[in-house]
């Protein structure tokens, strides 16, 4: 794609995540872990909290990334992340969370896009890369 | 955790139908908006056959693979002390609507870090026709007495 450099931010979106999230999004994948809706049994295993499932939030942050592609979520096509702190959700002021999508790579083919997921002002996601490919 | 897990190669699960209303709801989770996502009318204008699930939705099926892995009889892992490491899905075609889908997990390695242990699970999904839609790849500690 012409005019694509390293570095560019292509996206920038920052997401509020409440409880009602939190159990969206049990039902909708399945994990029922209950350190994901229940405080109680958050605290009885030493968490600080109930937090956002992993998955969602690798789930919500390529989602800018995706707008940015026109709507086209089939043009990502590898996409890795590592999961290197936990989003605690309030019950009441939930949890506000940012993504800044930027250029890693450009070739041919398509483009590397990394994302800096950030929650409390620290990194919640480790080596972020959504690989797309984009139209000749 | 049992080292003699790597390599080990799982039964494939059973099809799943990638259903309409499962791809919507699962973007509604994940907060994707795309019309692609939710309107076939509009996925089928983009090329494609049925509403396109989200790069995360392989998780739905890849999840049958990871409790084949956790209820392994001598796998010796501890579900209450699993933690997600790693994700990363890697895509020959997006996954749609009607789609049949079928899994298959290899346990790629098993390692020992101090105290706690890591397994990496590779599920390869594939459709009705055999051909290959996504490798879904998965890196599980298990968290060891400190």
């Amino acid at each position: 794609m012409s005019g694509l450099n390293v570095g560019d931010v292509i996206a920038e979106r920052d997401f509020h995540l409440t409880r009602d999230t939190l159990v969206r999004y049990a039902g909708a994948s399945g994990d029922f872990n209950p350190i994901h809706y229940r405080d109680d049994v958050a605290a009885s295993v030493g968490l600080p909290g109930v937090l956002a499932h992993g998955m969602l939030t690798m789930g919500f942050a390529v989602q800018p990334v995706v707008d940015w592609l026109g709507g086209d979520s089939g043009r990502v096509i590898d996409y890795q992340v590592k999961f290197t702190r936990p989003v605690v959700v309030d019950p009441e002021s939930g949890a506000d969370v940012s993504v800044v999508a930027k250029v890693g790579a450009v070739d041919e083919a398509g483009a590397r896009i990394d994302l800096t997921v950030t929650y409390a002002g620290q990194t919640v996601l480790g080596k972020a890369q959504a690989r797309v490919s984009l139209p000749a | 955790m049992n080292p003699e897990l790597t390599g080990r190669e799982f039964a494939p699960t059973a099809p799943y139908l990638v259903g309409r209303e499962k791809v919507r709801e699962f973007a509604r989770a994940v907060l994707a908006t795309s019309p692609l996502n939710h309107d076939a009318d509009a996925a089928r204008a983009a090329g494609y056959a049925d509403v396109v699930a989200p790069p995360t939705f392989a998780v739905v099926v890849q999840e049958h693979t990871l409790a084949q892995l956790l209820s392994e009889p001598d796998a010796g892992i501890d579900f209450s002390r699993v933690v997600h490491g790693d994700q990363r899905f890697s895509y020959t075609r997006p996954i749609v609507a009607g789609d049949e889908l079928t899994a298959r997990l290899t346990v790629s390695a098993v390692k020992t870090l101090g105290a706690h242990s890591m397994v990496t699970a590779v599920s390869d999904i594939t459709d009705a026709e055999g051909a290959h839609v996504v490798t879904a790849t998965s890196t599980l500690v298990v968290r060891g007495d400190e």
